[in-house]
């Protein structure tokens, strides 16, 4: 009896030892996107372009860190758009899949609690697609590929003012949307700030689950505004610019980068057509590595990449460069992570496909946005680029 | 001033219209069965998406006109929503009854069943949304400031001609009078010779079929499909034939117009950030003053 406790012991103490040798060969990172839920596009994305990535380091033999070739595996994990799930999520990634980093959750409203979680438990995160300043604020451990909304509100206002000669606007946002309800308020701020006080003639809101805008937007239409600032998912847009047009109103429209998705186009039709927003990247009229990306993904996926897939690309590499700064993978987990983060503060630029980028102190990069006109083909074609 | 109070009565018309015939068929099984059947939301959601399959079909493989696939479309819809329906009583439902479940476990099965319904389909079809076909043209109408489209008063005119048939189905006919005398007492009833199965299956129809048609007309107005639509808007319309005074067809009717009211009126004269606050605050008002709900009456002799 003695002997067989003892040999089990053993067995145990060597399964422990080995098991870290075998995961040694492997360097393992968390996907927290939205695969179903309110913006299953953006997950899919997500997905697509990491899987290519992924395809692309490991038919290279690995990813070279310290002078040793490394299989990546990527972990894909469903938050359902929700921002309590997309906290399990983390927790689930950080503590039970053992990631070394984490990429996502994409938009703010998810991204801002689940940011909370990445820091507390010291390991690296890197949203790809979120927005909103509280993200990254006072955590130094989280990241992000895009630009910020304080960034993003102004570039909105100013292209609205300057092409769309407008004097008065009017809001529409989310109000249990993070993202939505941030921006709303800094382009309520910058718009008023520029045309006087009251020139944003009415700010309205509704629920993520609405389907039926028609009281808010006869609100809106009887002050009469000149435009309608629309920070809302895709998905909504694609209800919300029809029924104004079925209540009469004929201004322009203005959205974010929450409406770049090809989606739109197929729930939205041609009423979108002819609206401008601001975003990321634009995919027509790209050139040299953006313009390989976009191709090779076409090519493979069969459609053009949204703003999401190139940040998410961004973003994996932004991490993958980390990890082969951290120098060297011991194969002890908070180690590992630890130098990662420090790997993290060793970029000091970036040349992403989604333009180049500077890490501030606060994680946020300094790049610049675009403005999109939505063409009568349902195109994204790129306007203007404004940068910081 | 008064065109937009104009422009918002027909708004509330309009959203009302969905409350009203959503919340008819969870009068209907209520009255008869005392059972509130929670998948009737998404029995809802299936509606519309049936709606969205026969529709392409029709006008990309069949490659009918619009209006003539709309003919074909609202009582093919009915048919196959009242079927999934059926389906639901017949093997989630009545195998309780057999074995003399307490209501509650009836309760609790429905709301599995319209997880069930929900998860299936995303199952099934994805995540991504579906664009709902444009059959009709819809045309804008402006009158006074006041603009309305062809499509929202076929909404309005929809609900209030569902209301008028089932209204007059309960009350004038021998299959209405079997429904309220089951109401009235399940258990003498069979012993009368009226089939209770059968009775109870009718009712299953009746308001399946019309939260179909209620489906096609929501894809028709709101064309973006997802497989969690039914689930708020049926919570509501349930809370809207609560206050109606469940069990109701009158009450459900007005329940579900007053709540569509309340909801936009309320983002017309307040803040929209305070609507869903308001709105159920003066639905609790009411039921506070009115337990029973508006038609109700403290008895079983409902429908």
């Amino acid at each position: 009896m003695k002997r067989v406790i003892k040999s089990l012991v053993f067995i145990g103490l060597f399964l422990l030892l080995a098991f870290p040798a075998l995961a040694n060969d492997t360097i393992k990172i968390g996907f927290n996107i939205p695969m179903t839920g309110d913006i299953p596009k953006v997950g899919e994305m997500s997905k697509q372009s990491a899987e290519m990535l992924k395809a692309d380091i490991n038919g290279a033999g690995g990813l070279e860190v310290g002078g040793k070739k490394y299989m990546l595996e990527f972990i894909y994990e469903d938050n359902e758009a929700k921002a309590e799930s997309a906290v399990t999520t983390a927790l689930k990634l950080i503590t039970k899949d053992e990631i070394i980093a984490m990429i996502g959750p994409n938009s703010s409203k998810q991204a801002v609690p689940a940011g909370q979680i990445a820091d507390d438990n010291g390991v690296v995160m890197v949203t790809p697609w979120s927005t909103n300043p509280d993200t990254t604020f006072d955590r130094p451990w989280v990241f992000r590929a895009a630009f910020l909304d304080p960034f993003q509100g102004p570039v909105a206002v100013n292209y609205a003012v300057k092409t769309f000669g407008a004097k008065t606007a009017a809001v529409l946002y989310d109000l249990s949307n993070d993202y939505s309800k941030g921006l709303a308020e800094i382009f309520k701020a910058e718009f008023e700030k520029k045309m006087g006080a009251g020139t944003v003639k009415a700010f309205e809101s509704h629920g993520t689950k609405d389907q039926d805008f028609s009281a808010q937007l006869t609100k809106i239409i009887a002050t009469k505004p000149d435009f309608i600032f629309v920070p809302d998912n895709y998905n909504q847009v694609a209800l919300i610019v029809p029924q104004s047009r079925q209540l009469g109103f004929k201004g322009e429209f203005m959205g974010s980068d929450s409406w770049g998705s090809s989606e739109l186009i197929t729930l939205c039709g041609e009423a979108c057509y002819g609206l401008s927003f601001s975003t990321h990247y634009a995919a027509s009229g790209a050139t040299g590595a953006t313009k390989e990306f976009i191709d090779r993904f076409s090519a493979k996926y069969g459609a053009t990449p949204d703003d999401v897939a190139a940040l998410t690309w961004d973003a994996t590499r932004v991490v993958l460069l980390a990890i082969q700064n951290a120098g060297k993978i011991t194969g002890k987990l908070k180690k590992d992570r630890k130098a990662v983060r420090k790997g993290m503060e060793a970029i000091s630029s970036f040349d992403g496909i989604t333009g180049s980028m500077k890490f501030d102190e606060q994680g946020d990069p300094v790049k610049c946005a675009v403005v999109v006109k939505i063409t009568d083909t349902g195109e994204f074609a790129f306007k203007e680029s404004v940068c910081p | 001033m008064l065109e937009s109070l104009i422009q918002n009565i027909i708004n509330a018309l309009q959203w009302g219209s969905f409350y009203a015939l959503i919340a008819l068929g969870y009068t209907l099984v209520y009255g008869v069965l005392t059972l509130i059947n929670f998948a009737h939301g998404d029995v809802f959601m299936v509606g519309a998406y049936i709606a969205f399959f026969v529709a392409t079909f029709c006008l990309t493989v069949l490659g009918l006109p619009g209006w003539v696939a709309l003919i074909l479309v609202i009582p093919l819809t009915m048919i196959l929503t009242s079927l999934v329906g059926v389906t639901l009583e017949r093997i989630a439902y009545r195998p309780l009854r057999k074995k003399g479940a307490h209501r509650l476990y009836v309760v609790i099965t429905a709301l599995m069943c319209g997880l069930i319904l929900e998860h299936a389909n995303l199952a099934i079809l994805g995540a991504s949304r579906k664009a709902f076909p444009v059959l009709i043209e819809v045309q804008v109408y402006n009158i006074g400031g006041v603009t309305f489209t062809n499509l929202k008063i076929a909404v309005i005119v929809t609900a209030f001609l569902s209301f008028l048939f089932l209204h007059w189905v309960v009350t004038k006919t021998r299959i209405g009078m079997a429904m309220r005398a089951i109401s009235y007492d399940k258990f003498a009833v069979p012993l009368m010779g009226i089939p209770l199965d059968q009775i109870i299956v009718v009712t299953f129809i009746l308001g399946s079929g019309f939260a179909g048609l209620a489906g096609l007309l929501f894809a028709m107005s709101y064309p973006v499909l997802e497989p969690y639509m039914g689930a708020l808007i049926g919570w509501k319309a349930f809370i809207a034939a609560v206050v109606g005074g469940i069990g109701d067809i009158r009450g459900a009717f007005i329940g579900g117009f007053l709540l569509g009211a309340v909801e936009i009126m309320v983002v017309a004269f307040f803040p929209s950030t305070f609507r869903d606050l308001i709105s159920f605050s003066v639905l609790l008002a009411i039921l506070t003053w009115k337990p029973t709900g508006l038609f109700g009456i403290a008895q079983t002799t409902k429908i």
